[in-house]
């Protein structure tokens, strides 16, 4: 019963997701109010009869439902409650209804509360939405159908793959996806300003929220999925280059590069056509992803289950979502009105270098992650593309980029001298020289390149406390307060946005640069050094977890500050007899004890693998402070936004009364 | 998942292209219990040399996994490959002849920083290419900027729009 709701209600999801591109596409044109309010109205709807699907499905994996095949293959008995809600987006099919959900509450927010848009920019807006959700709720239904029956039902389901069975699963993919998903708002603002062909600050005041919003999800759900992979995969990397991490930082370098060019066009109404670019870019870097992930092209850690009609539905619908909406720039794009005028110093070059910079990365990151896959299709060579061309490549393009984030706060806007910039940037540049000389006399040239990440990192966070620094310096006695608090909470979110890059720059250099790793066969008793450490095996022994057996070894580390206990387990999931690693990680302030065990190695002896990570919290706490900036920013401009709406609203008023 | 399930499937999908030899070989190793990446056994007493043969180990593949280099690899085939290189290694090979090595029996699919030739052009140029054409853009597009700078005055509806803005703010 549970199955047929959901299945119903999806298939009226998609009906309406069809009649809210026609109504609002047709109010839109002809300027029918009744129209566009039926449109909103199935924007909502369509967002309800979803959300009553995913429920459906929950219920069914809560219930351990297995006459639905999709809950018989991913949950059973045994498995914790909340693994069994988790197991709904854990596939995926699961996870194509997760997607659905969160495009149509996005189009459902922008139906409900978008209303300091204008009319018939909304009703495109939610057009182009509709048109999206069709397609994905057309796959969903025709490819990836999350409700089939399974007749005879068996009496207990399968497994959810153990490493998703992790509080990571939790709250990784539905982050991830608001923030993918969250791009799809500035793909249809893009194409419905193209259809509307107009395109101005105003424009890009409505849809910079949407674009933060999103970016700060993005960042957050990439962070959370590298933690995860952390400390699941057992050995300690936090980025991987796999195709599927590449996937999710494309569509982020692009969002960031949106987010810099929106300010642009909102502060002084140039780059137009480049920022509605970038946002069909954006999503179609969304999409590209879902498409690696689903067709089996790339063999990749997170790839689901291969099915070339799923890979060929979503091909063509990729081709033609992303191919009409270029279609259309290429056709309307040189219509719209050039910008402002600016100088070669002045914060819109900077930001369109930067912009160039974050492009040019993403090429970088496409073409490492399709190359292999061009090529065998081209004549069928075998050819592997893999971290050492990301270092080569990538590292490079992004140092260029860091010496510009530091140095776009502090130009001004339209024109600017660089000797004045220069006189501005004195501090952070004179102290990431220091670093970098300090760095090679003590570590010798061979660290060259991590004494320059240092150096990056120290430019990064002092440049940006220069922006504030800027606004609160020269204050009369006493008004240093009233200067601190007059500063917008947007500049606020700068400083920790900026900082917080310089921050990862810091951990990701101490990791490249001086982790380390010891492997030994243990016995109990024994001792392994590693960095002024020991790790002394103290005991193994066998535990059950509720679903798994494992391997238990627990180890004392003698440190330079201390002793601490660690403990380490290899489980099997006798479900479907999968092994996996729960690492035994020490966190510390100025980086990590990591230690995992493997197989016997002998009798009564284990393999065990312990490293060093020095540093290596602050990437992911750089990066929480990235999202966290944009927060900040996010929440000034809402008041900001309402407040400029109040005055409005108060002057016009005004105007009526005189 | 990176280490989990996956070597069932891979072993068809790779024995496809590869010879019947190697596949036959590829099946009977996949066959085995897999160890946890490098092992204590494999590691060679001198630690330069070590460090060495882990920094070559860093830039191979390991062929029967997904992106994974065989320093990091449980499979059996990787741990070949280690102690293949860690032979060639302490035989005196130059870091390039040991690839060079591998290359010359597993093809450049074992490569994972592929080498510069014709067919690596774009691969390697290309995120260069958008650079400059984005440069030289950026360069036109601040000239043609300048150039029209001292751009034609007001058109008469402009300048009536300006001098009703004008008048209207002196009334309030």
């Amino acid at each position: 019963m549970i199955g047929e709701i959901g299945q119903i209600a999806l298939i009226l999801a998609l009906m309406l997701a069809l009649a809210q591109t026609v109504t609002l596409a047709m109010g839109a044109h002809r300027g029918d109010g009744g129209l566009i309010a039926m449109g909103r109205m199935a924007a909502a709807l369509q967002f309800g009869f979803i959300a009553l699907a995913f429920a459906s499905l929950i219920m069914g994996y809560v219930e351990n439902d297995t006459s639905i095949a999709l809950v018989a293959a991913h949950s059973n008995f045994d498995q914790p409650f909340i693994y069994r809600v988790g197991a709904a987006w854990g596939s995926h099919e699961g996870s194509m209804l997760l997607w659905v959900l969160i495009l149509s509450a996005y189009g459902a927010g922008v139906a409900l509360f978008g209303e300091a848009l204008r009319e018939g920019l909304r009703a495109r807006v939610l057009a182009v939405q509709g048109a999206i959700g069709a397609a994905f709720l057309g796959f969903s239904l025709l490819t990836s159908n999350p409700f089939l029956r399974l007749t005879p039902a068996p009496f207990d389901g399968a497994e959810l793959n153990p490493i998703l069975q992790d509080p990571g699963l939790v709250f990784h993919p539905p982050v991830l996806y608001l923030g993918y998903v969250g791009l799809s708002i500035a793909f249809s603002f893009g194409v419905a300003s193209l259809i509307e062909g107009r395109v101005d600050a105003d424009w890009a005041r409505w849809v910079r929220p949407w674009v933060l919003g999103a970016w700060i999800f993005l960042t957050l759900g990439i962070t959370m999925g590298s933690v995860w992979s952390y400390y699941t995969l057992g050995w300690g990397g936090w980025w991987f280059w796999d195709p599927v991490e590449n996937a999710s930082l494309m569509p982020w370098l692009l969002a960031t590069a949106l987010l810099h060019c929106c300010l642009v066009l909102e502060k002084r109404g140039a780059l137009a056509s480049w920022t509605i670019l970038l946002a069909i870019l954006a999503f179609s870097m969304s999409l590209v992803g879902t498409f690696l992930v689903r067709s089996g092209v790339l063999t990749s850690v997170h790839a689901f289950a291969v099915d070339p009609k799923r890979g060929a539905y979503l091909l063509g619908m990729i081709g033609t979502l992303t191919g009409a909406a270029l279609a259309l720039f290429a056709w309307r794009a040189p219509a719209l009105k050039t910008g402002a005028l600016f100088s070669a110093v002045s914060k819109e070059y900077a930001i369109t270098l930067n912009n160039l910079f974050l492009v040019a990365a993403t090429a970088t990151v496409f073409l490492g992650t399709f190359y292999p896959v061009f090529m065998d299709a081209l004549h069928g060579d075998k050819l592997s593309v893999g971290p050492p061309y990301f270092n080569a490549t990538f590292a490079p393009i992004f140092m260029a980029l860091f010496v510009l984030v530091s140095a776009g706060p502090m130009l001004n806007w339209k024109r600017d001298s660089l000797p004045g910039l220069w006189m501005r940037l004195r501090v952070p540049a004179a102290a990431a020289a220091l670093v970098l000389v300090a760095g090679i006399l003590i570590f010798g040239l061979r660290h060259a390149l991590a004494a320059l990440g240092f150096g990056l990192g120290i430019w990064l966070v002092l440049g940006a406390g220069l922006a504030p620094w800027r606004r609160w310096k020269g204050a009369p006695k006493g008004g240093l307060w009233a200067r601190v608090r007059s500063t917008p909470l947007a500049v606020y979110g700068l400083v920790l946005a900026h900082a917080g890059l310089g921050v990862t720059t810091l951990g990701v250099t101490a990791m490249e640069g001086w982790q380390s790793q010891a492997v030994a066969a243990m016995h109990v008793g024994d001792r392994l050094s590693l960095a002024h450490r020991t790790y002394t095996l103290e005991s193994v022994r066998q535990v059950e977890g509720p679903n798994y057996q494992a391997i238990q070894a627990r180890f004392e580390v003698q440190g330079p500050f201390g002793a601490h206990a660690l403990s380490t387990e290899r489980r099997i999931y006798p479900a479907s007899g999968t092994p996996s690693t729960a690492a035994g990680i020490a966190v510390g302030a100025l980086g990590n004890d990591y230690v995992a065990i493997g197989e016997a190695a002998g009798p009564g002896a284990l393999v065990v693998r312990a490293w060093r990570h020095p540093l290596v919290n602050l990437i992911w706490g750089g990066a929480f402070l990235m999202a966290l900036g944009g927060a900040v920013s996010l929440a000034d401009r809402r008041l900001r936004v309402a407040a400029i709406a109040r005055t409005r609203a108060a002057t016009s008023l005004a105007g009526a009364a005189a | 998942m990176r280490r989990l399930g996956v070597f069932g499937p891979l072993a068809t999908h790779l024995a496809a292209p590869l010879a019947p030899t190697l596949a036959l070989g590829l099946a009977l190793m996949l066959g085995a219990r897999p160890a946890l990446a490098v092992l204590p056994s494999e590691q060679l007493a001198n630690p330069r040399l070590e460090a060495r043969a882990h920094a070559i180990g860093e830039t191979l593949r390991c062929l029967v996994c997904q992106n994974e280099t065989i320093e990091d690899s449980d499979a059996a085939l990787a741990g070949d490959l280690r102690r293949l290189v860690r032979q060639r290694v302490l035989a005196g090979d130059s870091d390039d002849q040991v690839r060079a090595y591998l290359v010359a029996r597993y093809g450049h699919w074992v490569l994972l920083k592929p080498p510069f030739e014709p067919d690596t052009l774009l691969l390697w140029l290309g995120p260069v290419g958008v650079i400059l054409i984005g440069g030289v853009g950026l360069a036109t597009l601040v000239r043609r900027r300048r150039a029209g700078e001292a751009e034609a005055p007001l058109s008469p509806d402009e300048e009536a729009a300006l001098s009703n803005v004008m008048t209207r703010r002196d009334r309030i």
